[in-house]
């Protein structure tokens, strides 16, 4: 506040920023606290209580549900289908979002860092372009793509009747999500890469390092936080991607069953809400978990430093 | 041996600007140089082209005798200092003046050992353990020296040295670097825009304008005998006076008086003849009385710089009264300061004027060749 000005309530003087007053602040609040408690906390909570009970989709448990209590879950861990999902899913978020998204996302911002003109725009228009297409519509580009009889990627190669997405299930949508993803890792490494100085590069060169010497160095002791960042966020993200199941449904037998594809079979074509739910759950505790992994070694770094 | 040679170096930017337009320029095994120029003369750019952080578009560079003009730059055997020190914010000082030897693939405890050394000479001892975000701007820079040091180059390279520090650091900075060079005698090049800085460092200075270099010499040449008017205007904390003249009779007619023709350029001038006349305000006497062979004007500034002033006076157009009065500068010592509105004459001292012909000086002299080296062995050619 200027100095000699005075506080426009005179009632209490607020030691707030704004000057709003702790009851006038809490009317802000207020609305969105309520929307976030209506969707996101209640659903939440709502879920944790299905996964203790017996709850279907039809028959009587639905009108009538019955607490098992941990049955869920000893279940669930008990269960082969569910362990595969789970190896599967980790497979799918290191393959693609890991290696896949991180990867290459950085590389093309390394490559793309000093360039600019037509070639920069052309390969951010297409790389952008495979982030802001709808999931279903890429699905479908990929099945059009993959496709044993009449797909794009067998006409190319002369080998028609090569099955991709029955014989490589994973592996193609490891792919598809790596495609679709990219871009985030892309846009957030470029802006990264512009905070590490020219000037420190270029010492590392006149030193003799080469490029990789160059990128320990230089430029991930630089961008570590943004690593990071990307990083947790990517791996939540593809932890818990449905669009798969838009290109394999889970198949052929399973082999590309990731856990919200198993999740969704469960809980809704199988019609046992209350299993689903608890799997859900599971998810959520692993999620917590890669989270509070990711922000330690963000902390970690911060105190260094 | 470690002289520097470029014959016809040219840099062209992708975008069709000419940074370096075919440059030729020795500079001698130990010599302390000085690239000056204002902001966009190319200046930054030749030097980076001396590191091979940028590539020539022709010409070649040769250090020490060998063709470097195509090697990558952790092959040319020169170390470079960054404006911005470029230290690298996650090591301690150690670990930064050891990098190079880390890159050379020398063990841990050598480097190590390699490291406190040349960071004793420098005064670091005590810091070693430090990061450089725990430093202050100087301590950064001798970091960055040592971290250049550290590997013996042949060649330094620093671009604006000076210009990171705040006024008082930099004096002291200066006698500091002066005073390192001539210890190591390492060849060093370095790039400024503070014409005081190069005559105060440099062996020798190459002044820079749009790529190509106008003039090279000693501090003392491009000081006195500023080779064309841009030189003249670019060196010395105020620049030089330039006034049109025409040869009358012998002599030249400045503003409304007659003065001699400096006896270099006494054979070399015609009756009639349109020149530029240039005396640095230093070189000027200051009168409150008329004096023979005086330019007279009317005071319009006086700028007090401590212990001298510098006057600026309006003199009339001698032969086009209608054109707006040329305007001279004088520095007046101390206690000798006139007052805005006065009229004064001011004597130029013989020997300190110089004619310039479309730019260029009029002298019978050649341009001063490529000086031996300072520790007396000749230029490597």
């Amino acid at each position: 506040m200027v100095e000699g000005a005075r506080p426009v309530t005179g009632a209490s003087p607020a030691p707030d920023a704004a000057g709003l007053g702790r009851a006038r602040a809490t009317g802000f609040l207020v609305p969105s606290m309520v929307l976030i408690l209506l969707f996101l906390v209640v659903p939440a909570v709502w879920t944790i209580y299905l996964g203790l009970t017996n709850y279907r989709l039809t028959g009587l448990a639905a009108a009538n549900p019955q607490i098992v209590g941990l049955d869920n879950y000893t279940r669930a861990l008990g269960d082969e289908r569910f362990r595969t999902s789970l190896v599967l899913t980790l497979q799918f978020v290191l393959g693609s979002a890991v290696i896949g998204q991180a990867g290459l996302g950085f590389a093309i911002a390394f490559a793309l860092r000093d360039r600019s003109g037509p070639l920069r725009r052309v390969v951010e228009a297409f790389v952008l372009l495979s982030w802001i297409l709808p999931s279903s519509v890429v699905a479908f580009l990929w099945i059009a793509l993959l496709d044993r009889d009449a797909g794009t990627l067998n006409a190319l190669l002369g080998i028609p009747g090569t099955a991709w997405l029955l014989d490589h299930p994973m592996l193609s949508i490891i792919i598809f999500n790596t495609w679709r993803g990219t871009a985030f890792s892309m846009m957030l490494y470029a802006a990264a890469l512009e905070n590490v100085p020219r000037s420190h590069l270029e010492t590392a060169r006149l030193a003799g390092a080469s490029t990789w010497q160059q990128l320990r160095d230089v430029v991930f002791p630089r961008i570590r936080g943004h690593v990071l960042t990307n990083l947790l966020l990517i791996s939540l993200w593809t932890f818990n991607d449905f669009a798969p199941f838009l290109i394999t449904a889970g198949g052929p037998e399973q082999r590309s069953e990731i856990l919200p594809v198993y999740v969704y079979k469960v809980a809704l074509s199988g019609g046992e809400l209350g299993f689903g739910a608890a799997i859900s759950f599971i998810m959520l505790l692993i999620n917590l978990v890669i989270a509070l992994v990711y922000l330690r070694m963000l902390g970690r770094r911060k105190e260094k430093a | 041996m470690s002289a520097i040679t470029m014959r016809e170096l040219t840099k062209v930017y992708p975008n069709g600007v000419r940074a370096l337009d075919a440059l030729d320029l020795e500079i001698a095994d130990g010599e302390f140089f000085a690239l000056l120029g204002p902001s966009g003369c190319g200046k930054t750019t030749l030097l980076r082209t001396i590191a091979g952080l940028e590539v020539a578009s022709g010409g070649n560079v040769h250090i020490g005798g060998r063709n470097v003009t195509n090697l990558p730059p952790g092959k040319r055997d020169v170390a470079m200092v960054f404006q911005d020190y470029a230290l690298f914010p996650h090591m301690t000082v150690q670990d930064n003046i050891a990098y190079p030897l880390r890159i050379k693939k020398m063990d841990r405890r050598s480097r190590g050992e390699k490291a406190a050394e040349t960071a004793d000479e420098l005064g670091l001892t005590a810091l070693l353990q430090r990061r450089p975000g725990q430093l202050s701007g100087g301590q950064q820079q001798r970091v960055a020296l040592a971290r250049a040091m550290a590997c013996h180059p042949q060649v330094f390279l620093l671009d604006e040295p000076l210009s990171n520090l705040d006024a008082r650091l930099r004096l002291e900075a200066r006698t500091f670097l002066k005073r390192l060079q001539r210890e190591l005698g390492v060849t060093t090049v370095f790039v400024t825009h503070d014409q005081a800085e190069a005559l105060a460092l440099a062996d020798r200075i190459a002044v820079m304008e749009g790529g190509r270099i106008r003039q090279v010499g000693t501090p003392t040449e491009v000081f006195r005998r500023p080779a064309n008017t841009f030189v003249a205007g670019f060196i010395g904390s105020t620049p030089m006076n330039l006034v049109d003249a025409e040869v009358h009779d012998g002599e030249l007619a400045v503003a409304g008086t007659r003065l001699p023709v400096p006896d270099e350029a006494r054979d070399r001038v015609s009756a009639g003849e349109k020149l530029v006349y240039g005396v640095r305000p230093e070189y000027l006497d200051y009168s409150p009385e008329p004096a023979p062979g005086a330019l007279s004007g009317q005071v319009v500034v006086v700028e007090n710089l401590g212990s001298f002033s510098l006057v600026s006076l309006d003199m009339p157009s001698g032969d086009a009264p209608a054109t707006p009065g040329t305007s001279l500068q004088v520095v007046v010592p101390e206690g000798r300061e006139p007052e805005p509105g006065d009229t004064g004459w001011v004597v130029p001292r013989p020997g300190r004027s110089l004619l310039y012909r479309d730019g260029e000086l009029v002298s019978t002299a050649a341009p001063p060749a490529v000086p031996a080296a300072r520790t007396g062995a000749d230029a490597e050619r």
